[in-house]
């Protein structure tokens, strides 16, 4: 006889996995959100909404590690996304050269972010750090700082570690759309005669528009998500400078016991993540829209 | 555009390779010479970082782990998660495309705004401290990436073959099995390579859930130590570049697979 096999038993192992470990702990952490839980003891009360009025009303350092996450994502989403467009851009075309570049701009993706903390802090020290070193040899020793124990600059250096990590991957998406914007439309702005900048603007910007959105909202998610870099470099210092949303949450869990406090932040971190990207999203699905009606006039 | 090009591609060039070199160069210095030279190579190559490490640290055992946890986690989220994309595939369109958002919205949650419950709740099962319950975790947490992908790649696939082997009185499972999993395989490369590194490279769910230096991984191992050794680079640098080796090597011969694969799950970081 031949077993039968009913289509839902596909979805049994992975889908009870997938409710046990992560939807249910998702749902969990909201009600935890309404309790002035420690995480000890087995006692706690239902609070209301009393973590979320603290957390906007009376709690500084919240809306400082809010303004350090813009910060940091904002200064990763510019800079990753512009670098990963311009070296897109000059990598185009496979010679062999180039495939080496990509491959090396890439290798950063692939090590563990524990070990790029490692090795930017070394960049980093005051005393004996690549950076430090390499602006005093060349007599820029006005420019040397205390890179991560500066307050003002701390955050941004962090951001540029993030870019330094991921940008070689976000290069790669961008080659994609590049490669796929057919050759027949650059042969139309040749001769009519663009020069390589209104070629650009005209013919290649329009198209990667698409490209672009998917690569902000993957840099966003990405960048707000930073949390392994920010504790194994600063650890949400000096003071809070650093602190970002991830770490904090860990802070106040794991440091003052602060369990439903903490829920509540990863509640509404959740809040600004899922309305960032499905904005993000929402725009990609038009432009989307937009490009494929292109698609159809496509001369071949 | 030439005059541009060059100059600025191997600048950023040498931002990569120089701190990379630094980091090899560094962990055959002495502490001492570190401190005058830190730039270039050394002037005396010593091993006695990697002697101190192979010594006074149980880097097999780490090592060990980390295979554990990589190996179960990679297989056990191509597994089930090419079978959700095989039904999200046949099941009726109005509930695959339900399942397909589930997992959509999935793939946006952070795992960092789940820290806190996640702990919780593997407190509550006892699973805290456990190598499955990092497992647990990890696959958990991979699903929606890996169904993506793959069942991506499996809706490319045309309806006929699987209408013919229906006719022919296949039944779900052969389907799945002889079918479907053959014609994905690329995409399964894809997620293995992206899962995998994920998995291999992750601080955050064993910094949360591995208390005892014996479960540690690799990267929770590498955090660990340089509390003990402070700015000792060259013994950090010595553990960086061990437990570096085995993604670099697999990115060094099957580059084209990395990158197609951590390209698709970049959306995970």
């Amino acid at each position: 006889m031949r077993a039968r096999w009913p289509i839902w038993l596909f979805l049994l192992p992975g889908g009870l996995l997938f409710l046990v470990f992560f939807v249910t702990p998702t749902l969990y952490g909201l009600s935890l959100s309404f309790t002035n839980w420690n995480g000890i003891s087995p006692h706690y009360n239902w609070i209301g909404v009393s973590n979320y009025t603290n957390m906007f009303t009376n709690d500084s350092v919240f809306w400082e590690a809010v303004q350090n996450t813009f910060k940091f994502v904002a200064t990763t989403v510019i800079l990753q996304s512009l670098f990963s467009l311009i070296f897109a851009l000059l990598l185009l075309r496979n010679t062999r050269t180039n495939v080496f570049f990509r491959t090396l701009f890439f290798f950063p993706t692939i090590l563990s972010t524990v070990s790029v903390a490692f090795i930017w802090m070394f960049i980093y020290d005051p005393n004996i750090g690549i950076l430090n070193t390499a602006l005093g040899d060349v007599g820029l020793t006005a420019w040397q700082h205390d890179w991560l124990g500066n307050k003002v600059i701390a955050i941004f250096c962090l951001a540029m570690v993030q870019v330094w990590a991921h940008t070689g991957q976000l290069l790669i998406i961008y080659l994609a759309g590049l490669q796929q914007i057919p050759q027949e439309y650059y042969e139309v702005a040749k001769i009519e005669g663009a020069n390589r900048w209104q070629t650009f603007w005209r013919v290649t910007w329009p198209l990667l528009v698409p490209v672009t959105t998917m690569v902000v909202a993957y840099t966003t998610i990405q960048s707000f998500q930073a949390f392994v870099l920010v504790f194994a470099l600063t650890n949400g210092g000096p003071g809070n400078a650093t602190e970002i949303l991830g770490t904090y949450i860990y802070h106040q869990a794991f440091m003052n016991n602060h369990f439903g406090y903490a829920a509540a932040i990863s509640v509404v971190f959740m809040i600004i993540i899922a309305v960032l990207t499905m904005g993000q999203f929402g725009i990609l699905r038009l432009r989307i829209g937009g490009s494929m009606g292109n698609k159809e006039v496509n001369p071949t | 555009m030439r005059w541009f090009r060059l100059p600025m591609v191997w600048t950023y060039a040498l931002l990569i390779i120089v701190p990379l070199l630094v980091v090899i160069d560094s962990s055959f210095k002495s502490l001492g010479e570190l401190f005058q030279n830190p730039l270039l190579p050394p002037a005396t190559f010593t091993a006695a970082n990697y002697v101190t490490l192979a010594t006074q640290v149980p880097l097999g055992l780490y090592f060990l782990n980390s295979v554990i946890v990589t190996g179960s986690s990679v297989i056990a989220v191509i597994v089930f998660g090419s079978m959700i994309a095989y039904a999200v595939l046949r099941l009726p369109r109005k509930l695959s495309y339900a399942l397909y958002a589930v997992f959509t919205v999935g793939l946006m949650v952070p795992s960092q705004a789940n820290l806190i419950s996640v702990y919780v709740e593997m407190s509550d099962l006892h699973l805290v401290d456990t190598l499955y319950g990092l497992i647990l975790v990890e696959v958990a947490f991979l699903l929606p990436v890996a169904v993506f992908i793959m069942g991506g790649f499996m809706r490319s696939m045309s309806p006929e073959i699987m209408e013919a082997a229906k006719v022919d009185g296949a039944n779900e499972w052969q389907m799945y099995y002889r079918i479907a999993l053959p014609l994905t395989t690329p995409a399964i490369a894809s997620t293995a390579i992206f899962g995998g590194v994920i998995v291999w490279n992750d601080l955050l769910f064993p910094l949360l859930l591995l208390k005892t230096n014996t479960n540690f991984t690799l990267p929770l191992a590498l955090l660990s130590f340089s509390g003990e050794y402070q700015t000792n680079y060259p013994v950090i640098f010595a553990g960086v570049l061990l437990a570096s080796i085995p993604v670099v090597v697999l990115y060094l011969f099957l580059q084209k697979y990395f990158i197609a694969g951590l390209t698709a799950g970049a959306v995970k970081g």
